[in-house]
């Protein structure tokens, strides 16, 4: 998930620096220096992220958004770690893509996708901590007129070690901001933390249990009015007409705009006034051309093609179709994944006041400085006259980052009734059809063996939609129209930074993309396209394993020497359920493996079968995750639990149908969620390898081991083999 | 015009009486702990008690409600004690997003109410709330650490 804004880059700075002034504060200089830049509470701030009031509290400040995904604490706890502050005084706050912008992207990056929230920010972060210490040690140093390096911090205490004095964090804040931040700021070696590593409770649970937790739709300012939208079903469609006078007297009721040339909105004094009459409004859109396109013709387009001659190369070695051709066994199989909506139980949403001298918006996303961007863009103002501010996310998913045209609908309605702000909220029923979906995929794979069983060849064709292609275009056309990005988990290491590296050493191997796109706009989805990737080749290399009479654990482990991280985490889930030895009478396993976003994941799944196999009971998961390094494992055993939550809905209930054009399901009834009778036992298995590699992320790798894991056990258990999503199209449901 | 009994506390509000009692507690009182997330009694997130039982608001109209009890998550501490369902989510950290977790604490108090000792299946028939960050192993683990305290 490479963000680009929408604006270049450039002219957010351009725009910032005409108005930066005494904030304009160079990139690479925390802050320090004599002119204190203060908080709002008139607080100091010794660097971007950490702000130090007289009674120790300690704000840390961070750009990257809470979502549910702990990340917010996370950081924390990496500031904190470096900072040597008691963590009992540590609360958080956003700095505004603005005030960001305004000092040069001081807070570093905005977006919170693509498991990037800690792996990308670690190290800035803990400078920014360890840098804070450096200037309160020094500070009281000078106070006491003796060298800084006899002096030592811990717990928000600074003490002199040969006298024995000591001073808090508190009393020195105010002169520790006025020096000039250290060049060098070593960082600890993680064996030697003691807050980060650790899995302290989160900053922000306390609120969340009481209601008093402000999501973007809880969100009230005074004189706000509310609206609610509804854009042309059909992707691409137009507005033809509505008759606002039949719906002008309802109650409540203050006014029914257009917004742009694709939807139309009422504004009203509550939100249940609005959606009322909107319900009640006449208007005829204008479908075109899309609304011929269904399901089935969007299955043919893919399957031709996974036989076409032109496709995008996203790993090769050896020479897979001569190998192939002249292979004494060949096994092949179709396999095929579904559009799929991120269904954030928050539904889209956003806030904005708009008069000609300023646009202020406020919204739950994934992505400050991308909303930003959309506000710029929709208001027609200057980045100086314009600012976001986040709030607490009811789910993101993917789907609060890159695409935020919530944010653009919230400013076009503003600019209609300027000064008054006005709250956004798409139904369930909007958010279902005017999603940005989990693209769609087929992927038809050919594997090849020798006369001894050795598998010598495997040609992966996939066949379906680019997110790239329509998210940055940009970055499609500069790899002459390829979508590096379809390869997630299957890429050759020089792709994607090694990121999302294939797992399995094959000695003629060709990986290749059809593009193939539809009007229905695909988007980012928790996982990306790791979730699609990982059923092909994991249940495939299954049915390799199975085609040869071997078992699918030694069939793997042959192909994974070069491999010894994802080796580790598969030998780990395989040891921890006793593989190779039998299971509990009537019980089947699974396993399957990936690596994704610089982490390895991967999942055993225990199941039974009732039903003649139209039932399945998962018992237990047994989920192993080597990140690099883990700073909370409390909160990674969530993520990894929960992924499972995400990973196996996805499996068996959810698919966005296409009709007319347009997505049939349009809520929880004909698009289901996992609930608490199905969830099975989770059991993680934290490992991280630690070194100097880069760090993983959490919060999306272990999804895309859900479905294959318990894919391969259903084989097990039934002789069948479930080769395409969601499985409540062959009846069969998990109880 | 409707007068209803929220948290202890009678009002009139100016609201028709077919709106759903979810939009009521929102936009008309103010109290947003109660949230919507499907309005079709699927997914949990507006679980309201009415006399003391769980209640999905955003499919019962105003008229239905009132002349009733109506306890929503801020009136679900007594005398600034939280409940003991609130306290256990917070031992436990269950919340990721949170904002199914008003809606899922709600129809959990209730359970246990009807059931101090609620074993798994009593937990699986009475819980159906949706959490799309997947926080069950720690509902569920929750749910019994709230039934063994006092």
């Amino acid at each position: 998930m490479n963000h680009i804004p929408k604006i270049n880059r450039r002219s957010f700075v351009v725009g910032a620096a005409a108005t930066g002034g005494g904030l304009a504060i160079g990139l690479n200089l925390p802050f320090g220096g004599p002119q204190v830049v203060r908080a709002q509470d008139g607080s100091p701030e010794l660097t971007a992220w950490v702000v130090i009031r007289p009674d120790d509290t300690v704000v840390i400040r961070m750009a990257r958004s809470e979502m549910g995904q702990g990340t917010i604490t996370g950081l924390a706890q990496l500031v904190a770690e470096e900072l040597e502050c008691d963590w009992s005084k540590v609360t958080y706050e956003y700095p505004t893509p603005g005030q960001s912008l305004a000092r040069k992207r001081a807070w570093g990056d905005f977006s919170t996708g693509g498991s990037r929230g800690i792996r990308m920010s670690h190290e800035y972060v803990r400078k920014g901590g360890a840098t804070a210490r450096m200037m309160l040690i020094q500070a009281a140093a000078n106070e006491w007129k003796v060298p800084a390096a006899e002096c030592t911090a811990a717990n928000s205490v600074i003490t002199h070690g040969p006298s024995g004095r000591n001073t808090t964090f508190g009393r020195v804040a105010e002169a520790a901001a006025k020096l000039e931040p250290p060049k060098e700021v070593p960082l600890k070696d993680p064996k030697d933390w003691k807050i980060a590593g650790k899995s302290v409770k989160r900053l922000d649970t306390v609120d969340k249990v009481t209601g008093k937790q402000v999501y973007g739709f809880d969100l009230r300012l005074p004189g706000m009015l509310n609206a609610a939208i509804k854009e042309c079903p059909v992707f691409g469609g137009k507005v033809k007409s509505f008759e606002a006078a039949k719906v002008a007297g309802m109650k409540g009721v203050r006014k029914v705009v257009q917004v742009g040339d694709s939807a139309v909105a009422v504004v009203a004094d509550t939100w249940w006034q609005a959606k009322t009459a909107l319900d009640a409004l006449p208007v005829v859109f204008d479908e075109g051309e899309n609304a011929k396109v269904s399901s089935a013709s969007i299955a043919t387009m893919l399957e031709a093609g996974l036989t076409a001659e032109q496709a995008f190369v996203g790993n090769q070695n050896g020479d897979a179709k001569a190998a192939l051709g002249g292979a004494a066994k060949k096994i092949e199989a179709v396999y095929a994944y579904p559009f799929q909506n991120h269904v954030c139980m928050e539904p889209m949403n956003a806030t904005a006041r708009y008069t000609t001298d300023k646009c202020e918006v406020w919204v739950p996303t994934q992505n400050g400085e991308d909303a930003l961007a959309y506000v710029l863009s929709a208001s027609g103002l200057p980045a100086d006259k314009c600012d976001v501010y986040k709030i607490n996310l009811g789910g993101g998913f993917g789907r609060r980052g890159a695409y935020q045209d919530y944010v653009t609908q919230a400013v076009l309605i503003a600019k209609q009734i300027p000064g008054t702000p006005v709250k956004l909220l798409w139904s369930r029923e909007e958010d279902m059809r005017q999603g940005h979906y989990h693209p769609i995929m087929q992927c038809k794979l050919v594997g090849g063996f020798d006369a001894n069983n050795n598998l010598t060849a495997l040609h992966m064709r996939l066949s379906g939609q680019s997110i790239l292609a329509a998210v940055r275009p940009q970055v499609v056309d500069k790899d002459k129209g390829r979508d590096a990005l379809v390869f997630q988990g299957l890429a050759e290491p020089a792709l994607l930074g090694n990121e999302h590296s294939f797992g399995y050493s094959i000695p003629n191997l060709l990986i290749d993309h059809a593009m193939r796109n539809t009007h229905v706009p695909p988007g980012f989805w928790r996982g990306v396209n790791i979730n699609q990737n990982c059923i092909f080749i994991e249940c495939f290399m299954d049915e390799l394993a199975q085609a040869v009479g071997q078992d699918e654990l030694e069939f793997r482990r042959k192909l994974m020497a070069k491999h010894p991280k994802n080796l580790a985490v598969l030998n780990a889930v395989a040891e921890r359920v006793g593989w190779g030895k039998p299971a509990p009478q009537g019980v089947y396993r699974g396993l399957a493996h990936m690596k994704a976003f610089n982490s390895y994941v991967a999942a055993v799944a225990e199941i039974s079968i009732e039903g003649g196999g139209n039932r399945i009971k998962i018992h237990r998961i047994v989920a192993a995750t080597d990140p690099g390094h883990a700073v909370n494992p409390a909160q990674i055993d969530r993520q990894v639990a929960g992924s499972f939550v995400y990973g196996l809905s996805a499996l068996f209930y959810q698919e966005c149908t296409i009709k007319g054009g347009r997505v049939v399901e349009e809520n929880f009834d004909t698009y289901d969620s996992m609930r608490i009778a199905q969830m099975p036992r989770v059991e993680s298995i934290i490992m991280p390898s630690g070194g100097s590699d880069p760090w993983g992320g959490v919060g999306e790798p272990t999804i895309c081991v859900a479905a294959p894991a318990v894919l391969n056990a259903y084989f097990k258990a039934t002789g069948k083999r479930l080769r395409t999503l969601p499985l409540k199209n062959e009846k069969i449901t998990l109880v | 015009m409707a007068r209803l009994t929220i948290n202890g506390k009678s009002q009139d509000i100016d609201v028709d009486p077919d709106t759903p009692l979810l939009w009521a507690i929102r936009e008309n009182v103010g109290l947003t702990g109660t949230k919507y997330g499907c309005g079709i009694a699927q997914c949990g997130a507006c679980t309201v008690h009415i006399d003391g039982e769980a209640v999905r608001s955003c499919s019962m109209p105003v008229s239905a409600a009132e002349g009733k009890a109506i306890t929503t998550i801020e009136g679900l501490a007594q005398n600034g004690v939280l409940h003991k369902v609130q306290k256990a989510w917070i031992d436990h950290d269950v919340p990721q997003c949170g904002y199914c977790q008003c809606g899922m604490i709600m129809a959990v108090a209730a359970l246990l109410k009807e059931k101090p000792k609620p074993t798994d299946a009593d937990i699986n028939n009475a819980i159906t709330n949706i959490c799309r960050c997947g926080t069950f192993q720690q509902v569920r683990e929750a749910i019994h650490m709230a039934a063994q305290s006092a």
